[in-house]
């Protein structure tokens, strides 16, 4: 498979209190198992079917993606701002791959 | 004669048994083939087994989508509940379905109190022109129910 790319998006300080967005983006063809290939034969089902946000080492946001969710899969929710300190993704697909990305956030 | 007629009539039966995509995968140009069937049961089913007895009530949830999807491989959605996402009162959970998928379930969302606000944006595939549900849980065990309408110009779950 293709070379999987990450990319997070957060603001670089926000306020504390304040309800920031998040939003992210992975690259990953997300075969949904409804495709047919040339030899007429289903093409298996191969996604990424968790999406977890930690802030500070404690889960805040994950998300369970089936079949319908679209290639490069883009996932934006929000948080509160308590801490400064780290968000990090992760992302799991079918075969057990594990992608990973994180990102600073500046609590002022 | 009397012979072909009933073979037929078993095998029309049959047919219709099978629903619509069955008719279009006996015609050879079933879209997604005749397993994978769009199907509304599928879709209570699978909504069932999400509020488990549980009566949905109506409002606090908004759905952004497009009246018009011209592709259907990334129909944008956005998803809000309406909560104060406290300890003791957030939105635990937001699943979506697509009804007419062949697949209905499309994601769940997990929310926490640190979210602030529960709103959740991603990128779906609608086989077709169909609704959208969302079904919320909250922390109280409650259960909110929304669905919005897509027209779908050129689907995208593939062929």
């Amino acid at each position: 498979m293709a070379k999987v790319k990450a990319r997070v998006k957060v603001p670089k300080s926000v306020k504390k209190g304040e309800i920031f967005e998040v939003k992210s983006l992975i690259s990953h063809k997300m075969e949904s198992g409804q495709r047919k290939g040339k030899d007429g034969k289903k093409i298996p089902r191969q996604i990424i079917n968790k999406f977890v946000c930690a802030y500070n080492g404690k889960d805040v946001f994950s998300s369970d993606w089936r079949g319908a969710v679209s290639a490069n899969p883009y996932m934006a929710f929000h948080l509160k701002a308590v801490d400064s300190g780290s968000l990090d993704f992760t992302w799991t697909d079918d075969s057990g791959d594990v992608f990973k990305k994180s990102a600073k956030i500046k609590v002022t | 004669m009397y012979n072909e007629m009933t073979t037929f009539r078993v095998s029309r039966r049959d047919v219709l048994s099978y629903g619509s995509a069955g008719l279009l995968a006996a015609a050879g140009v079933g879209l997604f083939g005749a397993a994978a069937k769009a199907d509304k049961k599928t879709t209570m089913d699978a909504l069932a087994k999400v509020t488990s007895g549980r009566t949905a009530k109506s409002g606090r949830i908004t759905l952004e989508l497009p009246h018009i999807a011209e592709n259907g491989n990334t129909v944008p959605l956005t998803v809000e509940v309406d909560s104060p996402m406290t300890d003791a009162d957030h939105v635990k959970t937001v699943h979506i379905f697509a009804e007419e998928n062949p697949l209905p379930e499309v994601a769940s969302f997990h929310f926490s109190p640190a979210n602030g606000i529960a709103k959740a944006s991603t990128r779906m595939r609608l086989a077709k022109t169909q609704n959208v549900i969302a079904v919320a849980e909250m922390s109280d065990g409650s259960i909110f129910q929304a669905s919005t309408e897509v027209k779908v110009t050129i689907g995208g779950c593939g062929g």
